[in-house]
């Protein structure tokens, strides 16, 4: 039995870098999913609000287990064998774009909808609307709750130890699986992923403050 | 190769995902009244007792919302063994749902408590009853009616989080998964079973919690809704 050291603890370092490369690949392919999704929730058609809503629905209504397991052998029926690294990140990205397209839906229909008339009224189209008008101002009603929600992914990544993949959790159990020190292998585990959520959680307080700030009330 | 589905192998162990079905209905439930009542408790001691005991609570909610369920709960299922106090998986994760929930119900009952206006208080006092009585009788409720949309919100992720306890060999709604799959080797009909069951608890639980808030708090409701009124004009 080996002892809980500084080679174990630099172990757990190096998975925290894996949890922060996964969460920073979920939410970039899942945010870019979830744009397309936020947009085609306000779309004018009907069929295409439909979709973007039930996709939202069904994502956020299963466990992101679900996501994971469900990806993971959906596309080893197609003989597709993804290495755990992409079938973790591709399964946190469809459930970041779920969450992040209902939170972008929210901060783009929050934008008043004289800005939609005043920029049609300068023969904008829809995409230049959009572009110039509607989402540098969503983007910025959005930030709070979409920094928010980082902390959710972050503390969501652990579960993609189930399909083998060394993140800081699945280290934290290989550790204590040699060592036997419970406590202090995930209390330095959660003293990592404290690390990293909690500073992100006073950013989004902070940012909803200087947003609420600049409101007339 | 076409692909064959077979759903049989799963039905046939029908008698099983009721149990885990039972299992994660029964944790969900579990947590979220032991959960709302330890967190209406953390706000009312935050609220009446000194600052000392608020700045307790805090770091409470702090370090359960910033850090992963999974942490938690392997925290209590391997780490309190050394202190002597072993708890069987299902025990554990009832817990470790219960202190998670708590943290989070925190949290958003207290933006309902800020949300009472100071004139509500001051009435209450000037009526001689106690800080306490007036957090009782005063603030509590329509706090909970304001924010129960927000709780449960947070009531179904706890029932869909519920689904990570199988990590610890929980035989709950995914741990029964697990087993099935293993017996069936018919992996992704076994995961399309159990998502769409989770699917409809989720969506199930969405709505009774809805119409027990419209039953809890009718009377409420209305009067937020005559002072958003007030609020617009």
């Amino acid at each position: 039995m080996t002892t809980f050291g500084w080679p174990e603890a630099l172990f757990l370092f190096r998975a925290a870098g894996w949890t922060l490369l996964l969460t920073a690949i979920a939410f970039l392919i899942g945010g870019l999913l979830g744009g397309v999704l936020a947009i085609m929730r306000l779309s004018r058609i009907r069929i295409v609000r439909r979709i973007a809503a039930t996709y939202i629905l069904v994502i956020q209504s299963i466990p992101v287990l679900m996501v994971l397991f469900m990806s993971y052998y959906g596309l080893s029926l197609f003989g597709v064998e993804l290495p755990p690294f992409l079938a973790a990140s591709a399964s946190l990205a469809i459930y970041v774009s779920a969450y992040l397209a209902e939170i972008w839906r929210g901060s783009i229909e929050s934008v008043p909808f004289q800005q939609w008339e005043a920029s049609a009224s300068l023969a904008h189209s829809p995409a230049q609307t959009y572009r110039h008008v509607i989402l540098p101002q969503a983007v910025r009603i959005s930030l709070p709750p979409t920094v928010g929600f980082l902390v959710q992914l972050v503390k969501n990544t652990s579960i993609v130890s189930v399909v083998g993949f060394v993140e800081l959790a699945r280290a934290g159990q290989l550790v204590n699986n040699a060592t036997f020190d419970s406590f202090r292998v995930f209390g330095l585990v959660a003293l990592i992923y404290f690390a990293i959520c909690f500073p992100l959680s006073r950013l989004s307080r902070h940012l909803e403050k200087v947003m609420n700030a600049s409101r007339p009330h | 190769m076409p692909i064959q589905f077979q759903f049989e192998p799963i039905f046939a162990e029908s008698d099983r995902i009721v149990d885990g079905v039972l299992l994660t209905l029964g944790l969900s439930f579990g947590a979220i009244v032991l959960g709302l009542v330890l967190a209406i408790l953390l706000v009312a001691a935050k609220s009446l007792l000194g600052r000392w005991v608020g700045l307790l609570v805090d770091a409470y909610v702090e370090l359960m919302r910033n850090t992963p369920f999974l942490v938690q709960l392997f925290m209590l299922f391997f780490g309190l063994p050394l202190l002597g106090i072993r708890l069987p998986g299902t025990e554990a994760a009832l817990l470790a749902m219960t202190l998670n929930l708590s943290a989070y119900a925190t949290e958003i009952i207290r933006a309902g408590v800020d949300s009472i206006h100071r004139s509500q208080l001051e009435a209450g006092l000037s009526l001689a009853m106690t800080r306490r009585q007036v957090f009782q009788h005063v603030v509590l409720m329509p706090a909970l009616a304001r924010v129960w949309p927000a709780l449960s919100s947070q009531f179904v992720l706890m029932l869909l989080a519920s689904s990570i306890c199988s990590f610890i060999a929980v035989p709950e709604l995914s741990g029964t998964a697990a087993i099935i799959e293993q017996n069936t080797f018919r992996s992704f009909e076994t995961y399309i079973v159990v998502t769409l069951i989770y699917l409809v608890l989720a969506l199930t639980l969405k709505v009774a919690l809805d119409r027990l808030g419209r039953a809890i708090f009718p009377r409420i409701s209305s009067v937020d809704r005559l002072d958003a009124k007030a609020e617009a004009a």
